[in-house]
């Protein structure tokens, strides 16, 4: 009896001594446990560095994380000299080295005189959980949602485990969502059909394709007739999740397609929408406002070549200095050449032809025949990721906000500015409005110099979208003379609705026929409608249609 | 002095007479001067310099339909491109077809793309073009069936003035765009080319080459003149009311859209069969003949000779095409810009072409301004 009580006092002693060494050793210089720890990961033997790891979860160390990934990742080598461990870059050449512990760049070093920590399959296991662990447990709820997403793609015991205790501390409704669906996923390999079926309701909402594709499975059935789920409810029941996930993908990819053709229709105003004025307002066609646009795209190179430094912000100098570029050279036509050939619209359309070739050539003098790079700003690239089933990327988006102000700003100038009473009053009847006292002359010079700008500022948005180079102007010029002729001439709201509809149809040919065949079926599709009502979708009406 | 209509066809015309002159020498000389001197010598007319000129007169052929349409009749097409590849297509296929087991697959009925595409069996459109009867009768119908039923709807809506010209520069867009599709069966981007033989005779030796030339030479006098006919008959008369005052030449009770129908139908026809004499000769058809800036240069090169006079047009083609070949090998930079200067200073300056400009300086006083201004659209 004694001896036991000897042998509890030296115990509880040891504990308490114990206790409090961890206790200073943790309070006092949890760097130094930090270091020691990352010092014994340059061990010769699995067992130390396992023993290493362990420490190095159990510190929770603001550093650890970076360590403990480099490791899984083969990024941790030690110095050979003094088994010094730095987080490198894994460079073959040379190696960027960085701090464990301060995460500071300390210099670099050559390959040579160091060596790779190497892992083992249970270390990288546990190096894995222990990741995916510090990243649950990540103030942004972002790097959480990436973590869980990372845990699903191979779901274990381990990982359900770990997702399982988190649930219940996760805030983040999305995080959580993905929580749930990672843990239904993992029930569904249960031996319990009523848990296996709780799992399958679980996950009605869910439109990741990890999860279709486990349901699919589980109704399809083996060569032998027999199904992956043995039990007849379950099935029943995944195969109606399944249609409803169906039915909810189909509206998604219906609204993509949706989306893709308004931001193509949105393009296609943009670059009509300048036609629409010239053509509308005073019969003219002009021929090189392809080459217009075409100056826009390459003001927006010349602005961002002029402020390498802040592409962000060369957009926004871009537009208005873009506006002024082609609307001055747009005024240089009219008066060059249009004007002495108002009545006669063939020639114009001859004569303007000419000048767009020129101004291809000057172009190709000027900047090469090569295409120009013209550099995305942050803010533009990416998507918006709405669900699993549908992003949004945000270059598709601006353009179909910008070409909403860019209509809006036309139809003010057009409705509320005395330039634009005199535009529509010389578009309504040109001699009436001249014995009225408006100098035609200088107004016809003001619309062709407004489209040419306009059409400038689509060579802004079209920069970000396709190649910059001497024939962007060819590329568009069918297309818009298509949707201003569809629209109906002199109309804006025509070009507008035109341009949208021909967008969306064309995209939404697309699957079925192919980029190309979409596009040959939309032009015979448009030259028989234009058989059909030879002045548009929107003609104008009463005496003006005449002329 | 009195004149028998054949007579008052072949000479009523200074200009007619001059071309039918020019013609006939350059259609006996070229090929004497090519055939007869010894190879290498002073005198000998080089193979391609010959080709080059009969190509300018399947140009020019193709510039005398336009002419008709665009001169005569006020039809600005800007598909017109559309018509001559066509016609060269159908030439194209038939010379495909007599390649037989020489090409690189040996392939004793599928031309060799099928064969790189995996094509099992020819298609449906491709049969009959081994016979150069039926490829000949194609050269005429397929253009002339796409003019009439494409004029047939444009016409009868009455589609007129710029639309016109801008739904003629979408058909030809698209028809690019779809013949440089793979699975159209027209060898995709890259068209047809590597023929071998016509008719039985290789296509590369000069008999041959001089034969291509004098049938050039024969069909743009063949197609000048029957368009000088029609243009000199009653229906001619009445076309180019039309081109001057549609809307009055429609309430005299004169059918508007059969003429213009008709005469566009012709039109096509002659530029199918331009392209099918065009393609033997340089060798090659590919979907970029589609383009819409060729059937606009077209336009430039009756614009530049003077519309609306018919040896005008094969002027023009051949002073404007001339001028390529020598700024595209002197000085290819340039060549846009004359050609962009052209369009502007032809418009503006000179709207009845050199032929304008000629008569302006010639004995006679000037012709009858009356293509010189048209009637808005």
């Amino acid at each position: 009896m004694q001896r036991y009580a000897w042998l509890a006092v030296l115990l509880l002693a040891s504990l308490l001594i114990g206790a409090r060494v961890y206790a200073q050793a943790s309070a006092a210089a949890p760097d130094d446990a930090f270091a020691t720890a990352v010092t014994g990961l340059a061990a010769d033997n699995f067992p130390d560095k396992a023993a290493a790891v362990t420490a190095l979860i159990e510190l929770k160390h603001p550093g650890g994380r970076a360590v403990l990934a480099a490791l899984l990742d083969g990024k941790l080598y030690f110095r050979n000299a003094d088994q010094q461990v730095f987080i490198t870059d894994g460079g073959e050449t040379s190696l960027a080295l960085t701090d464990p512990l301060t995460q500071k760049s300390v210099g670099s070093g050559t390959p040579d005189d160091y060596t790779r920590i190497t892992t083992n399959n249970s270390l990288r296991k546990t190096l894995r959980s222990a990741v995916a662990s510090f990243a649950l447990t990540d103030p942004d709820p972002g790097v959480r949602l990436d973590a869980v997403r990372e845990m699903l793609r191979s779901l274990d015991d381990d990982s359900v485990a770990l997702l399982r205790s988190r649930l219940e501390q996760e805030k983040d409704a999305g995080v959580r969502k993905a929580m749930q669906e990672g843990l239904a996923l993992a029930d569904l390999d249960s031996s319990e059909a009523d848990t296996r079926l709780a799992a399958v309701d679980a996950l009605e909402d869910s439109l990741s394709p990890d999860v279709y594709n486990r349901l699919t499975a589980m109704v399809t059935a083996a060569e032998d007739g027999s199904f992956p789920e043995a039990d007849e409810r379950v099935r029943t029941r995944a195969r109606e999740v399944i249609s409803a996930i169906d039915a909810s993908r189909q509206v998604y990819a219906t609204l993509e397609t949706l989306f893709f053709g308004l931001s193509l229709g949105s393009v296609l105003v943009l670059a009509a929408i300048g036609l629409a004025i010239t053509f509308g307002v005073m019969g003219v066609i002009n021929m090189a406002h392809g080459e217009l646009m075409m100056l826009g795209a390459y003001t927006t190179y010349v602005v961002q070549q002029a402020m390498p430094n802040h592409i962000g912000l060369s957009i926004f100098i871009s537009i208005p200095l873009a506006f002024l570029v082609s609307a001055c050279v747009g005024m240089l036509i009219e008066r060059g050449v249009v004007r002495f050939l108002y009545g006669r619209p063939l020639e114009t359309l001859l004569a303007t032809f000419g000048v767009s070739l020129i101004l291809q050539q000057v172009v190709r003098d000027l900047f090469s025949a090569n295409n120009r790079p013209v550099e995305t700003p942050e803010w533009m690239a990416g998507s918006l990721q709405i669900n699993e089933a549908l992003s949004i990327t945000y270059n598709r988006l601006y353009v179909i906000l910008f070409m909403v102000v860019v209509f809006v700003i036309l139809q003010m100038v057009l409705q509320k500015t005395s330039l634009g009473l005199k535009v529509r009053a010389v578009a309504q009847n040109r001699n009436m409005a001249r014995a009225m006292g408006v100098r035609t002359q200088w107004v016809d010079a003001m619309t062709f110099g407004l489209g040419s700008g306009i059409a400038g500022v689509a060579g802004v948005a079209l920069s970000q979208l396709t190649n910059v180079g001497p024939n962007l102007g060819q590329q568009y010029i069918i297309d818009s003379f298509m949707v201003v002729v569809f629209g109906g001439v002199g109309n804006l709201w025509g070009t507008l609705i035109g341009g949208m509809s021909l967008g969306v149809v064309n995209k939404v040919l697309e699957p079925w026929a192919g980029a190309v065949l979409a596009k040959i079926l939309v032009l015979v599709a448009l030259i028989l409608f234009i058989q059909r009502r030879p002045r548009g979708l929107f003609p104008q009406k009463g005496r003006a249609a005449e002329s | 002095m009195k004149q028998g209509p054949l007579l008052n066809l072949l000479v009523g015309e200074r200009g007619t007479a001059v071309f039918l002159v020019i013609v006939a020498i350059v259609g006996i000389v070229v090929p004497v001067l090519h055939l007869v001197p010894a190879e290498g010598s002073a005198l000998q007319l080089s193979g391609y310099t010959m080709t080059l000129i009969g190509k300018y007169m399947t140009y020019a052929l193709l510039a005398v339909a336009v002419d008709l349409v665009w001169g005569y009749c006020g039809i600005l097409s800007l598909g017109h491109a559309a018509f001559f590849a066509l016609g060269g297509y159908a030439m194209g296929m038939y010379l495909m077809r007599q390649i037989g087991t020489r090409g690189v697959y040996g392939d004793p009925v599928l031309p060799d793309f099928m064969v790189f595409l995996n094509y099992k069996e020819l298609p449906w459109f491709w049969h009959g073009f081994d016979m150069f009867w039926f490829a000949m009768l194609m050269v005429a119908v397929v253009p002339g069936l796409l003019a009439l039923l494409f004029g047939w709807l444009a016409f009868r809506s009455r589609v007129t003035g710029v639309y016109l010209s801008i739904i003629t520069q979408a058909l030809t867009y698209a028809l690019m765009l779809a013949f440089f599709r793979n699975d159209m069966g027209f060898g995709g981007n890259n068209g047809m080319t590597d023929f071998k033989d016509i008719l039985g005779f290789a296509i590369n030796t000069p008999a041959t080459r001089v034969a291509l030339f004098v049938a050039s030479a024969i069909a743009l006098v063949l197609g000048y003149l029957a368009c000088r006919y029609i243009t000199l008959s009653r229906a001619g008369r009445v076309v180019q009311a039309i081109r001057d005052a549609e809307s009055r030449t429609r309430f005299i009770g004169y059918r508007v859209e059969s003429y213009k129908l008709w005469i566009f139908t012709f039109s096509a026809v002659l530029a199918g069969i331009a392209g099918a004499l065009y393609v033997p000769q340089v060798g090659i058809i590919n979907p970029s003949e589609f383009q819409p800036i060729n059937s606009i240069e077209v336009v430039i090169w009756v614009a530049v000779g003077g519309r609306g006079v018919l040896y005008g047009a094969v002027a023009g083609a051949v002073i404007v095409n001339y001028a390529k070949t020598f700024f595209t090998a002197a000085l290819p930079e340039f060549w846009l810009y004359a050609l962009g200067l052209l369009f502007v200073v032809v418009t503006l300056f000179l709207p009845r072409g050199f032929v304008g400009l000629l008569d302006r300086f010639g004995k006679k006083p000037a012709a009858p301004p009356g293509n010189a201004k048209t009637v808005p659209a």
